[in-house]
């Protein structure tokens, strides 16, 4: 495949976690903090629910920048995000990328992952080598 | 009040953490990537991996483990209940697979305080069994009302 120019798109990423996807996520990840897991607890510490795991929206963030070089998981050397909204289950996260610069075969992605009007997760920064 | 930042440049004792094919699987699968390279070791072999390759995200896996003592460390004193994960960077060198055996450890590389709000900046490095640098993060955690 070749190399993309600056400005181009990022295949964009949609997922809808269910309502059960932060059980599974701290599983997978070890990650058991309880305002992902326990909806009493989340909603005694004043969240309105139980919250996605940032973590878990950065691995999507990741997913979505490694597909740019067809899946390859080697091509991905450098991802840094920006957590800000607080993401919810049972809602379709978008992550949408436009490649920010290219140097040889490296490229820049400029990331956001959102939930609506929610950006859950932005300046998210990834280089990948293509 | 002002925030304690004695506890910046301390470094915790290393973490090992052996990498498994079904956890491996059981992480990709969480976060939906169905390339063979994670889940089935002939694939992974045929694309040049010692034995099936885990994520790059993968590093929470084996990271975490070296991160909780520097976070619940009472020197470092991080106020939990009004503390968000603010920001992570993370740099991949050579790939984690199957079997490998990854030794993380964890530094405080920042405590300080504007607008109101505390910044704890950690920083793990992971290497494998060989000595190879697998990973680095940079871990923000913002705590506010400090």
């Amino acid at each position: 495949m070749g190399v993309p120019n600056v400005g181009d798109q990022v295949p964009e990423l949609k997922v809808t976690p269910d309502k059960h996807l932060p059980n599974r996520y701290a599983g997978a990840s070890g990650d058991f903090n309880p305002i992902h897991i326990d909806p009493e607890f989340a909603k005694a510490v004043g969240l309105p629910n139980t919250i996605l795991h940032g973590l878990y929206m950065m691995g999507l963030v990741a997913r979505a920048n490694t597909e740019l070089a067809g899946g390859d998981p080697r091509a991905l050397k450098r991802l840094s995000v920006q957590f800000r909204g607080m993401g919810a289950p049972e809602q379709e996260i978008v992550v949408t990328g436009a490649v920010k610069s290219v140097d040889g075969d490296r490229v820049v992605v400029d990331t956001v992952a959102a939930q609506g009007d929610n950006q859950t997760i932005r300046n998210a920064e990834a280089e990948v080598q293509l | 009040m002002a925030i304690k930042t004695e506890a910046v440049g301390k470094e915790w004792p290393a973490t090992t953490y052996e990498v498994g094919k079904e956890k491996i699987r059981e992480y990709a699968t969480v976060i939906g990537l169905d390339n063979p390279v994670h889940l089935d070791r002939e694939a992974a072999r045929a694309a040049g991996y010692r034995d099936v390759v885990a994520p790059p995200m993968f590093c929470v896996v084996y990271s975490f483990p070296a991160l909780a003592p520097a976070v619940f460390d009472p020197e470092v004193d991080m106020n939990f209940a009004a503390m968000v994960h603010g920001g992570q960077e993370f740099e991949w060198d050579e790939p984690a697979c199957s079997g490998d055996e990854i030794t993380t450890t964890a530094k405080c590389l920042e405590i300080s305080e504007r607008d109101g709000k505390g910044f704890y900046v950690f920083e793990s490095t992971s290497v494998n069994q060989n000595g190879d640098q697998v990973a680095r993060g940079v871990w923000t955690n913002i705590v506010r009302g400090v």
